[in-house]
Order: structure tokens, then C-alpha cells, then sequence
């Protein structure tokens, strides 16, 4: 893969940096996605449900006055 | 159950569960670690929720979302007194990386590099190359320029390439290369 010289031709760089590019932005969405699969831990799904709840209950309580 | 009200709230609250997992992924991508990232999640959904008067719907809610989070991440570096800021890369200089790992370039080698970058470069490239904003959008939620925000883009995956020795013409520097390449500005 690593060749043992660099080449000197200049032509070169334009393709290999096009390249590290692609490798760059594959691993970055690889690294992102893998942690978007992990899927949301229960305490979040909770504490969303917890305020919903809590406001729901405000509202009830204020006749459902939204309030400014 | 009843009554419009309760739907408004509930409505907020799917809409915002749909974007927790790109949010989260942004967090632990900008953080680089699990836990502190679900601090800053935690911290960011209170925060939405309390604040979801500001938010107009029907508006990009993933957008406003990530900007109370990275808003909250560089106020929690500062009141930590800069203790995790890397600005100016004097966490690079611990960075050792052996040639012969590079060769087979995995993720857990890609994170690395991805942490040793400033923040304010990680985050541009994340919302670009990652997280599918548009440079215009990814500038509004990090509160610059566009240009700006594009330079930090650059400059980050300068960056990567050189700490992944990705390229294989260093004769020029990551700047210099960058200066021919960049020139197109095209999304990563």
C-alpha cells in the first residue's frame, strides 16, 4: 500500500488528496453513524416523557391556559 | 389526552425525540466521549424543552437542537476554565501515532485524530461531513461567517489527512495542498 518512494510527479497530488479526502469523510460518517445506531439510552426517552407529562399536568392545572 | 394543547407539547416532543440520535452522535463526536457527550445531551434537552417557546415550528428543529448543544458544550469549556480546550493544538504534540498503525486505518484511529483537532475545526467538519448541514447552515449554528466556517473545514481535514499521513505528498504542506484542492469548496 505505502510505496517505498514518494513520487515526485506533481500530477499526483491532485488524485491522492481527492482520495485522503474520500477516506477522511468515509471514516467520519462511519465514526457518526455507528453512534447514531447506538440508539438513544432509556434515561433520555424518560426524561422526555417525564416533562411531557409534568406539562400536561401544568396545563390541566391552569385550566389549560397557556400561559406568556 | 384531550384538547389541543396536549398534542402541541407532544408534538414538540416526537418531532424532538426524532433528532436525538443525530444530536447525540454530534455530542459524542464533539466531546469524544460517552459520558460527558450524555451530560451534554441531558443538559441540551432541558434546555429545548424550556426554551421551546423560542422555537418557531416547522423550522429546522435538528438545526436549532444542535445549536443549543454546541452552545452549551463551549460554555461548559469555559466555566472549566479552558481546562479541555485545545485550541492551538498542544494536545496534538501528545499525539503518537506509529506509522505502521496508520497503514490499516480504522475508526478507533480516526477518533483519535478526530479529538486532537480544535474544537471549533471538529464541530465544522462534523456538521458538514457528518451530521448533512449545508455550509450556510452549519455557519448560522455555530454563530460565523461561512467563509469562516468553510476555512475551519479546510483546516480540519488538512488537519486529519496529515495526522492520518493520508496523503502522500507532504512536500507541501496541509495549508499549501489545501490551497490548490480547497479551491473547489465543494461538501466533503
Amino acid at each position: 500500500m505505502n510505496g517505498p518512494k514518494k513520487p515526485a510527479n506533481p500530477h499526483m497530488t491532485t488524485g491522492s488528496l481527492q482520495k485522503a479526502q474520500e477516506t477522511i469523510t468515509q471514516k467520519l460518517r462511519q465514526y457518526y453513524d455507528s453512534v447514531e445506531e447506538e440508539g438513544i439510552p432509556d434515561r433520555f426517552l424518560d426524561l422526555l416523557e417525564k416533562l411531557d407529562e409534568a406539562e400536561k399536568k401544568a396545563g390541566k392545572e391552569s385550566g389549560g391556559a397557556h400561559r406568556k | 389526552m384531550t384538547g389541543a394543547r396536549d398534542g402541541a407539547s407532544s408534538d414538540f416532543k416526537r418531532e424532538m425525540l426524532s433528532q436525538l440520535p443525530a444530536l447525540r452522535a454530534f455530542a459524542v463526536s464533539l466531546c469524544g466521549r460517552h459520558d460527558q457527550a450524555d451530560d451534554l445531551l441531558q443538559n441540551t434537552i432541558l434546555k429545548a424543552w424550556s426554551g421551546q417557546q423560542g422555537y418557531t415550528p416547522g423550522t429546522n428543529m435538528k438545526a436549532w437542537l444542535f445549536r443549543i448543544l454546541r452552545n452549551d458544550f463551549y460554555s461548559e469549556l469555559r466555566s472549566r476554565g479552558r481546562e479541555l480546550q485545545d485550541s492551538d493544538g498542544h494536545h496534538s504534540a501528545r499525539l503518537s501515532v506509529h506509522p505502521d498503525q496508520l497503514a490499516s486505518l480504522d475508526l478507533k484511529d480516526f477518533r483519535r485524530a478526530l479529538e486532537v483537532l480544535p474544537s471549533d475545526h471538529r464541530e465544522a467538519i462534523v456538521l458538514v461531513g457528518a451530521s448533512g448541514f449545508s455550509y450556510e447552515e452549519a455557519a448560522a449554528i455555530c454563530g460565523c461567517a461561512v467563509g469562516t466556517l468553510k476555512s475551519r473545514v479546510n483546516r480540519a481535514r488538512a488537519r486529519l489527512r496529515e495526522l492520518l499521513s493520508l496523503a502522500d505528498d507532504d512536500d507541501f504542506g496541509p495549508d499549501a495542498a489545501f490551497h490548490g484542492a480547497g479551491t473547489a469548496g465543494k461538501r466533503v
